[in-house]
């Protein structure tokens, strides 16, 4: 065997490795599917997905999870609306504006954020801050949506301060440079030239903070409070899509209905999370020449 | 203790599943792929199992290893469900040390008639390796700290013997937390032990990650080029 086939060899044997995680992907799709598309013999996709009661132990069941879905969406933009300026404004201050020395600590600080456990958070929101909102807000429970945003947010900031924080790095120095030669003032620089070049990288890092919001799992089935209801005001419990998922997974019979709902829910969710990372992919490839020499 | 051991047990098999397969998938990326449909192919494709949710991965993990392959609830199905949640992790990780190699290092090493291979081998992995390292020990935090995807798949909320092969189900820190905080009949007088609990785990995986972060900045001052 000749050098020159050996390393066509190894180099093969090396895409091999990469496809894997592409067949990975691709055996989740196929396994949920497998084990979620028994449910529409029972139920039509539209009564799934539209069904305003989600009742799978009753007899007959009722397998509707609009409720659910509503219940992700809402925890989801709630922690968005505290998650993002604080992400996006924290990015700015560690890469525009912090001393290097603080901003070495503060990196360090998010991190080791973003690697709390989740369970952790979770159990933080129960025993700490539900029982604050309910003496504070003289709620019947505290586990509710603002209880699942607000810890929810704790764990979008990390992701989104870290990758708005790599996208105002890599704006090119010319700009400010330019700006400031200008006359501008650095605030004015910070919020008309660098925030706006780097916006497709902060618009990632918010998309991708909220795919990380919506598919969390442990925090809501912790903090949400579990009704499976539509929420009339924000200090209602909800029941989103995850939790309803770890919570009955357990108790459902093996290969039921309840079962292949919990799987349906499970692609409803997957889909969700999908798009919102190719939506992400998308943004970030498609503005990413925005170098000095293209402007 | 038998939570401790069984979270333990869970991460090192995690972790040799991950690393091996994480590492030779960014070398290919890095070193040999050109930019093409495939590489962009591959890099969606690891983008979106990042963002798959956790819970989904234990579906996936109770639907394909527990039920399809017929593990059981076993270390084995855990550890493995886990090792696919860290691979997007060390594949990125992966990839960005190898990439932080000057590019002169493998010039270097080809101009003296060294084969591509044993270039990676001998002269790029090496220079890689503490980014490697750092990448693998924050995927092993995560890897610590997951509840959702070993609910299903090899959490035991008690055993009284600690597991024998790999076929049987453990105890895992995170898990035991969840349940402690949840399904107890006296929530209220086994609050000391909860709290207890969830120091263990946070120390454990913050204290995995600080080791992490301190081998980066260390490594980052060492750096010889």
């Amino acid at each position: 065997m000749t050098r020159h086939q050996k390393e066509i060899i190894i180099k093969n044997v090396f895409l091999i490795f990469s496809l894997i995680s592409i067949f990975i992907l691709g055996l989740i799709v196929v396994f949920l599917f497998r084990e979620g598309i028994p449910l529409f013999k029972e139920v039509s996709l539209r009564d799934f997905i539209f069904g305003m009661e989600w009742y799978p132990t009753y007899s007959p069941p009722s397998y509707g999870i609009w409720p659910l879905i509503v219940g992700s969406l809402i925890v989801t933009v709630f922690s968005s609306l505290i998650a993002v300026p604080l992400g996006v404004l924290s990015a700015v201050y560690i890469s525009e504006i912090a001393p290097p020395a603080i901003k070495e600590v503060l990196k360090a600080i998010i991190e080791l954020l973003a690697g709390l456990p989740s369970v952790v958070l979770g159990f933080f929101g129960m025993v700490i801050v539900a029982p604050w909102l309910q003496a504070t807000f003289d709620l019947p429970t505290g586990l509710n949506i603002v209880n699942a945003s607000v810890i929810l947010a704790i764990m979008a900031v990390p992701t989104i301060s870290s990758i708005s924080e790599d996208a105002l790095y890599a704006v090119p120095n010319e700009f400010k440079e330019a700006s400031y030669a200008l006359g501008a003032t650095k605030f004015e620089t910070i919020a008309r030239i660098i925030i706006p070049s780097a916006l497709s990288g902060i618009s990632t890092a918010v998309i991708l903070g909220m795919a990380r919001a919506i598919g969390e799992t442990m925090v809501v089935l912790m903090v949400a409070g579990g009704a499976a209801a539509l929420p009339e005001s924000i200090f209602d419990s909800v029941r989103p899509m995850p939790a309803s998922i770890a919570a009955e997974m357990g108790e459902a019979p093996f290969r039921s209905g309840h079962y292949h709902a919990l799987f349906a829910t499970a692609i409803v969710l997957f889909l969700m999370t999908l798009a919102f990372n190719l939506i992400a992919d998308y943004i970030s490839q498609k503005f990413k020449e925005v170098g000095s020499a293209t402007l | 203790m038998p939570a401790i051991l069984g979270t333990l047990y869970l991460t090192i098999g995690a972790i040799t599943v991950a690393l091996p397969l994480g590492v030779v998938a960014a070398i290919y990326l890095t070193e040999y792929a050109k930019q093409g449909k495939i590489v962009r192919a591959i890099r969606v494709g690891v983008n979106c199992l990042a963002g798959v949710p956790s819970v989904v991965f234990g579906l996936f993990g109770l639907g394909f290893f527990v039920v399809f392959l017929n593990f059981g609830s076993s270390i084995l199905a855990g550890a493995l469900t886990l090792g696919i949640l860290i691979l997007p992790t060390i594949i990125g990780a992966s990839e960005e040390a190898l990439k932080g190699v000057p590019q002169t290092f493998r010039e270097a090493s080809l101009a003296l008639g060294v084969s591509k291979w044993l270039t990676i081998w001998k002269i790029v992995l090496p220079s890689a390796l503490p980014g490697i390292l750092t990448g693998s020990i924050l995927g092993i935090g995560r890897a610590a700290g997951e509840t959702a995807p070993i609910m299903f798949t090899a959490a035991a909320f008690f055993t009284a013997k600690l597991p024998g092969s790999i076929f049987d189900e453990v105890m895992a820190l995170p898990y035991h937390v969840y349940v402690l905080a949840t399904a107890g009949t006296h929530i209220e007088q086994t609050r000391p032990i909860q709290f207890g609990t969830v120091l263990v785990l946070v120390a454990l995986v913050l204290g995995i990650d600080l080791i992490a972060i301190i081998i980066r900045s260390y490594m980052r001052r060492k750096k010889r080029w």
